[in-house]
């Protein structure tokens, strides 16, 4: 038998996002004891005001990087973490702030506060991979608590993530829903966003909003003209494709086509 | 006349699904849910679509009302008997750590035993090709096995032809030739609303045995397969198969394939939809204590780069060559493996393509410009 071997340790950080995604490690009621007993929770500041030093065997991000502040923080995460994690839209692909990235930021100061002067942000907001190495990209707006619980897993197993990149349309198959593309002519972002979320809104009737950002081989443009003969304008395309994810490549490059 | 061939009014119909139910069968068939007609558990004929009939296209399915009160005047759905004999997703085993090493913990549920009322012929002819598939080999499905060898089968002819359907050109329907254990021809002339049908097993017999039935008269035989071969004249779509996978072999380098690229979203729905894809892959998963590690298999398909990684990397990296896999594979490479064709004409994948990608156009696309001589 080999020897008692300390708890790895678990740091969770936030940079500019709306906590959902660390909800979501709240939310695994029925395992948080387990996770507990597995891992040292050594800073997660959404559960506790404990902070354990590092160095952590495994850091989860939240967040996108938006201000000159943040981005020195992340280098510090880096070097204090062996593994980095980052979950969410934001901080895989920068999140709905990335909005800011197709407008101008300073106009955004000047209209909403009294003192523009001490704002300091920056004109992008960047997605973690942009700023630091990043080791496993957890997608979604928010992340699925079933894939977070499984890259948790993996990592303390010494296993690969099961975390599939094909898109939403395999998850509404095996879930038995019937295309509301084809059914209905609603339109969907599913074919070209990655799967994850167990294809949730064409099960209620409605359109893959594409939280989880592109699938491993989109094909944006195919869709896009599929969408076209369905009657869909271009302003509305854009809105589509510019949500959640609309920094990441292949979205941002589909939304530039129906500026 | 054979004397195996009946009638059954309407009322006979319902006796015979709930002679099913009495015998312990959970009874699947069409039902209308999300807007489409897909399997479900029948309770009475009611549940069926009565009065329906699907208009399908490449990308498109809308149901419509008819002006009969027909039960089966409509064409396939999305879903096919693959999705309970071949599930989309199942628990191979779990296992549990022990001092030792660990333990399997055997699965208990019980199979249910499945009857299914108002398969059509492509269907049957589906269920013969993955049972060549999983149960033709050296090595056999056990789970496939299992469900496969409780099924019992009434067969529904169908009555006319969709928009996506080239049974006529895959030699599988529209008449149910074998594979059923009772088959119907549903019939609607003025008042009359009746069923004429075929017994197509012992089961079947003795399944006929416990409901109210009569021979069929000459007359209304032939009006059945009046019907049938009606259906056979109105097919949607046609595919050549005379030489095809010659034809497909000579083209592999066809510009059509970098074309056909272009529009497709490399999705998937095409393989999932598909009744004789077979394809899954398999995945362990642990809990967070490391206690209980659970082995699941789930549908998989020839689009997703997982599918095509070997050793050292993809073999199938561009879209182009997906569809080239999924194309070749039901239409050509499905001969040399299986000594069949992998298609029953059903049209769900032109259907059930979210852009309306449709085999049979690419297939005359490459057939009809000059076919290269050279592999
Ligand atoms: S509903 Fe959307 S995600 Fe589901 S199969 Fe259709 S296109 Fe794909
Ligand atoms: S390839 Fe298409 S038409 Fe042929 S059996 Fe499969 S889904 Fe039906
Ligand atoms: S076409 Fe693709 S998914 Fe279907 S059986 Fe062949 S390899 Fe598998
Ligand atoms: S052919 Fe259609 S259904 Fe198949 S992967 Fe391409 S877009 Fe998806």
């Amino acid at each position: 038998m080999p020897g008692k071997r300390s708890k790895p340790k678990l740091a969770v950080w936030k940079f500019a996002s709306c906590d959902g995604c660390q909800l979501s490690l709240l939310d695994c009621e029925d395992e948080l004891l387990a996770l507990a007993g597995a891992v040292k929770i050594a800073n997660f500041l959404e559960a506790s005001s404990a902070v354990t030093p590092g160095p952590y065997d495994r850091s989860l991000v939240e967040g996108s990087i938006t201000t000159p502040h943040d981005a020195e923080r992340i280098q510090a995460v880096r070097k204090n973490s062996r593994f980095l994690v980052a979950i969410g839209a934001c901080a895989t692909a920068g999140g709905i702030q990335a909005l800011r990235n197709f407008a101008d930021v300073e106009e955004f100061t000047r209209i909403v506060y009294a003192r523009p002067e001490y704002i300091q942000t920056l004109k992008h907001s960047t997605a973690i991979a942009e700023h630091v190495k990043v080791d496993f990209e957890l997608r979604g707006c928010p992340i699925s608590k079933g894939q977070l619980l499984e890259v948790v897993s993996a990592f303390l197993h010494k296993r690969k993530p099961n975390i599939p990149q094909h898109s939403v349309c395999l998850e509404c198959k095996v879930r038995g829903t019937v295309c509301v593309m084809v059914a209905q002519g609603i339109p969907c972002l599913g074919p070209v966003t990655q799967a994850g979320c167990g294809a949730i809104c064409p099960a209620y009737q409605r359109g893959c909003y594409g939280c989880f950002g592109p699938q491993e081989n989109p094909n944006t443009v195919a869709l896009s003209a599929w969408w076209t003969h369905l009657g869909v304008g271009e302003a509305a395309q854009l809105r589509a494709f510019r949500t959640y994810n609309a920094a990441a490549g292949a979205f941002s490059k589909e939304a530039a086509r129906h500026v | 006349m054979s004397k195996s061939q009946f009638v059954l009014e309407r009322s006979g119909l319902e006796q015979l699904l709930q002679a099913l139910k009495n015998e312990g069968y959970v009874t699947l068939g069409p039902t209308v849910r999300e807007r489409a007609i897909v399997f479900g558990e029948l309770h009475t004929l009611e549940d069926l679509p009565v009065g329906l009939k699907d208009w399908q296209e490449g990308g498109t399915y809308r149901l419509e009302p008819r002006a009969d009160p027909a039960l089966f005047g409509y064409n396939v759905g999305p879903q096919s008997p693959k999705q309970f004999l071949h599930p989309p997703l199942l628990r191979l085993l779990r296992a549990s750590k022990t001092a030792q090493g660990f333990e399997i913990v055997s699965e208990t549920e019980p199979l249910p035993k499945y009857a299914f009322f108002g398969l059509r012929a492509c269907e049957l002819q589906a269920i013969q090709i993955q049972d060549q598939v999983f149960l033709g080999g050296p090595y056999q499905d056990s789970h496939y096995k299992a469900r496969r060898e409780q099924v019992l089968i009434l067969a529904v002819n169908c009555t006319q032809a969709g928009n996506a359907c080239f049974c006529t050109s895959m030699n599988s329907g529209p008449k149910a030739r074998a594979g059923f254990d009772l088959a119907l021809t549903e019939v609607l002339e003025g008042d009359r609303h009746y069923f004429v049908g075929a017994v197509g097993s012992g089961a079947g017999a003795r399944l006929l045995n416990q409901i109210a039935h009569r021979p069929a008269s000459e007359r209304e035989w032939n009006q059945a397969e009046a019907l049938v071969d009606q259906t056979a004249r109105n097919m949607g779509r046609g595919l050549n198969t005379e030489g095809l996978k010659e034809l497909l072999y000579q083209n592999l380098d066809h510009p059509r394939w970098e074309e056909v690229a272009g529009r497709c979203l490399s999705c998937g729905n095409c393989t999932q939809v598909c009744p004789t894809c077979f394809c899954t892959s398999v995945e362990d998963h642990t809990d967070l204590t490391g206690q209980i590690a659970e082995r699941t298999r789930h549908w998989d398909s020839c689009f997703t780069a997982d599918f095509s990684y070997l050793h050292g990397g993809n073999v199938r990296v561009s879209t182009r060559a997906r569809y080239r896999q999924w194309l070749t594979h039901k239409l050509a490479t499905w001969q040399d493996q299986f000594g069949s064709l992998g298609c029953v004409g059903c049209g769900r994948c032109i259907t059930w393509c979210p852009v309306g990608i449709d085999l049979t156009e690419e297939v005359a696309a490459m057939g009809g410009v000059h076919v290269q001589n050279q592999p």
